[in-house]
Parts: C-alpha cells; sequence; structure tokens
C-alpha cells in the first residue's frame, strides 16, 4: 500500500514536471490561475466583502510565491506564441528583467508572509506585494478583453 | 471648351475656400477673456484635476528608471502608435520654449477644449481634447496654476509621423464638425450627487471612453460603441468592454470598480496591464469619494455589445 502511494506520488511529480516542459503555456496559466484565486480571495477582505482570514491571505502569499519559483522557468523560445498566450515578446527580449520581477515579488511575498499576523498588519503589508501584479501586467502580457 | 474650363476653374475656388472657412481653428477663449483667467487658479484643486485628468499617463517624461518615475516631470515624448502613424506627446512642464511656459491659462484653455495651439493650428485627438472640451473652465484654470509649481523639463518631443492626408492639420477642421462638441455635462438631478460627479469625472476629465470604444476608419467614436470597447489603436490588442453587457463588467459591483482604481486589482485576482496601469497610478491620487463617484458611473452605464472581435489566433 505504501509502496504504491509512492510510486503514484513520484509519477504525479513526473508527470508535472514532463506537463512543465512539453506544455510550458498551460503550466504558466495553471500557475498564474492559482495566484488569481488567492488574489481574489484576499481581494474581498481588502474590500470589507468577507471577514479577515489569516489562512487565507498566507495561502495567497504561498501561491505567489511557488510562482515566483516556477514561473522564470516556463518561458522557453519555443513558447513565444500559441495556446492563445497573452505572453508579449517583450519577455524574452528583456527576460532578465523579467525574472528579477519575479524574483521581487518572491522575496517581498515572503516578507509579508513572515509579518502578516493579524487584520492590521495584513492592511500595512499587503498592498505593496500587489502593487507587483500590475509592474509586471503593464509590460508583459497583452492586454486583456 | 473654355466655359467649361472655367466652371471648373471655379468650383476648384469655390471648394477651396470652403474647406478654408470649414477647417479654419476656432479658439475658445478670445482675447477679452483672457486677462480674467489669469487670477484665482488654486493649485490643491489643480492637482485633483491633473490626476483626474490623466494628464501624467501620456506626457511623463520618457526615459526615466522603469517602475520609479517622477510623474511630476512632464517632459512628454510617449510614443502613441495609431493606424494613422506614431503622435508623441508634447513637453508639458513649464519650460518657457520646450515646454509651455509661456502658456496663459486662455492658451491651456483652447487647447484643451479647442484642440487649438497657441500658433492657432490644430491638435489631433490623439490628445483627448473631445473630453476635454466639456469640462469646466475654472477647473482648468485650477489646473495651469498646478502645472506652473511642476519642474521645467528642457528637450522637446520628437515631431509626429503621420501620413497623408492626416498630416494635413487643415483637414483636422472638418474632423473636429464632426466629433467635437462642447456640451458641458449634463447634470441630471434625478441622480444622486456622487453619480453627477463621476459621470463628471468620467465624461470631461477621465476619458474613458477615448481608448474604451470601438473607433471609425477616420477616428472618431462611433457612438453604439462607446464605453463597449473595441481594437486598441496601437493594433495588438483589444480593449475591453466597460458597459454593463455581459462582455463588459455587468457581475462588477461599484467597490469592485472603485477598488481596481485604486488598486489595479480586479475581482477575479487578477490586475490590470498594459496602459491601463497608468491610468491605475493617477486614479489611486484620487480621494475616495471621487474614485467611488466614478464607479457609481459606471455602474450605470447601459449594456452595449461591442464591435466584433477578430477569430483568436493560435
Amino acid at each position: 500500500m505504501k509502496k504504491l502511494f509512492f510510486a503514484v506520488a513520484a509519477l504525479a511529480i513526473v508527470a508535472t514536471s514532463v506537463m512543465a516542459q512539453s506544455d510550458p503555456i498551460a503550466t504558466r496559466k495553471a500557475t498564474m490561475k492559482k495566484v488569481g484565486e488567492g488574489a481574489a480571495a484576499v481581494g474581498k477582505i481588502a474590500k470589507g466583502e468577507a471577514p479577515f482570514d489569516l489562512a487565507t491571505v498566507q495561502a495567497a502569499l504561498k501561491s505567489m510565491q511557488d510562482a515566483a519559483k516556477v514561473m522564470p522557468t516556463l518561458f522557453p523560445d519555443t513558447s513565444k506564441t500559441g495556446g492563445d498566450t497573452a505572453a508579449l515578446p517583450k519577455i524574452w527580449e528583456t527576460k532578465a528583467d523579467f525574472d528579477a520581477k519575479w524574483a521581487k515579488l518572491g522575496a517581498e511575498a515572503t516578507d509579508a508572509a513572515a509579518k502578516i499576523k493579524d487584520e492590521a498588519s495584513f492592511k500595512a503589508e499587503f498592498p505593496a506585494v500587489g502593487k507587483n501584479c500590475g509592474g509586471c501586467h503593464e509590460s508583459y502580457r497583452a492586454k486583456k478583453s | 471648351m473654355r466655359r467649361l474650363l472655367i466652371i471648373l476653374v471655379f468650383l476648384a475656388g469655390a471648394a477651396g475656400a470652403a474647406f478654408w472657412t470649414l477647417t479654419a481653428p476656432t479658439p475658445i477663449v478670445t482675447d477679452s477673456l483672457a486677462s480674467a483667467l489669469e487670477t484665482g487658479g488654486d493649485v490643491e484643486k489643480g492637482k485633483a484635476v491633473f490626476y483626474a485628468g490623466g494628464c501624467a499617463a501620456c506626457h511623463v517624461s520618457q526615459g526615466q528608471p522603469e517602475g520609479q518615475e517622477d510623474r511630476l516631470k512632464l517632459g512628454g515624448g510617449l510614443e502613441l502608435k495609431s493606424p494613422f502613424g506614431s503622435f508623441y506627446a508634447p513637453n508639458i512642464s513649464p519650460h518657457p520654449t520646450d515646454g509651455i511656459g509661456k502658456w496663459k491659462v486662455a492658451d491651456l484653455v483652447n487647447a484643451m477644449q479647442g484642440g487649438v495651439s497657441p500658433a492657432g493650428d490644430h491638435y489631433f485627438p490623439a490628445f483627448p481634447y473631445t473630453t476635454y472640451a466639456h469640462a469646466k473652465v475654472e477647473d482648468i484654470r485650477d489646473l495651469m496654476a498646478f502645472l506652473r509649481t511642476l519642474e521645467p523639463i528642457p528637450g522637446k518631443a520628437p515631431a509626429h509621423t503621420v501620413g497623408f492626408p492626416f498630416n494635413v492639420r487643415r483637414g483636422l477642421g472638418l474632423w473636429k464638425r464632426l466629433y467635437l462638441d462642447h456640451a458641458p455635462v449634463a447634470e441630471e438631478v434625478a441622480r444622486p450627487l456622487n453619480w453627477n460627479r463621476g459621470k463628471y469625472l468620467v465624461e470631461a476629465l477621465g476619458h474613458c471612453a477615448e481608448c474604451h470604444s470601438g473607433r471609425d476608419f477616420i477616428g472618431g467614436v462611433i457612438e453604439k460603441y462607446r464605453f463597449a470597447g473595441g481594437p486598441d489603436l496601437e493594433g495588438k490588442d483589444w480593449v475591453p468592454n466597460i458597459t454593463q453587457h455581459k462582455d463588459g463588467i455587468a457581475d462588477w459591483s461599484a467597490k469592485d470598480i472603485a477598488y481596481m482604481l485604486k488598486t489595479g486589482d480586479t475581482p477575479d485576482g487578477d490586475s490590470v496591464g498594459g496602459s491601463m496601469t497608468a491610468v491605475v497610478r493617477n486614479m489611486a491620487e484620487l480621494s475616495d469619494a471621487d474614485r467611488e463617484a466614478i464607479a457609481a458611473y459606471i455602474k450605470s452605464l447601459p449594456p452595449r455589445e461591442g464591435p466584433p472581435k477578430p477569430p483568436k489566433k493560435d
């Protein structure tokens, strides 16, 4: 039974990494979707539409940290077009800056995760982290319609 | 034969004269009123007009370090691509020769509301005077008071690269006859005060419709596509429908709109990108009350279906 579990787990890990390599566009879309779900939940709290919930906030920060780790690896030269991607060519033209922006988000999300313990610290720390989203979408993503 | 020639010459002359008359740039403020406008400008109120009008989004000095631009340096230079060619936002800092340091308030009113330069030429409507034409003259007077407090920046923006026939500025006189009206924003007494404030901010200053509308082949807003989005004039993307249509933002609350204008974050957890990020940087400077007013007005826009989209490329 235990053996089976490990086998399945190993298979899942292999499958994920294969998917990441074979279809980076789908993987980065799924990654960003996860970030978006976290941000939407946090947005509800910020707008006062949902009560403050530390776990929700921490989960959102976690998804940002995870994305910051994996996203820079998901833009091989073969993934500039296709899959209805909204990634702009500028990503590959200034890849170093693109990667640096992800690193900044990762660092700030990690820092905020350590500092945010209650509603007051959430209000103080979260908005700055959220600003990173627009910072990248301004230059590197096509307009949404 | 000779008679025909005479008639033709006469007709050409008449057409020329008509074109000349119809396309004459007409300033809004006459000389006799100009001096009265020079006093009473309020810097603080002007600052609010500056952010509501989104001036910095286009006129900010280019080439500043990304992410830390000083948005009060208005040396211009931003390129606006369009099907007609490229426009470059001019220097509107108070520099005496490269900027607008020598302008009177009346010059700014004529520029923003008449689309006419101090030298008496038409401006291209890439400069959204079709919106500013609806603003209150006091607001422009206050705006000038604020602009005069800023740092003079040397340097001129590149010349526009617009092809024939659009480079014949005089022709813009005809364009203005079609698309420029000066009616003040009509107050609707049955609506709440903040809705009316929002209407003014959107229709006279914020110029949301300048990007979020479908346009015709000479660049005029198509009324049935007003606020309903359309192809980005820069040619790559699609500008979203912001009416209450199902393809628009019907599922956003007024609170969602106000929150997006402050943070850039959309209710689905995404954040706005492209040129809207610069818009949000300006909107974030407004008061909560003004953002809520804009939201109340946008939330009331009737549902409109936008122009047909091209099939998605893979």
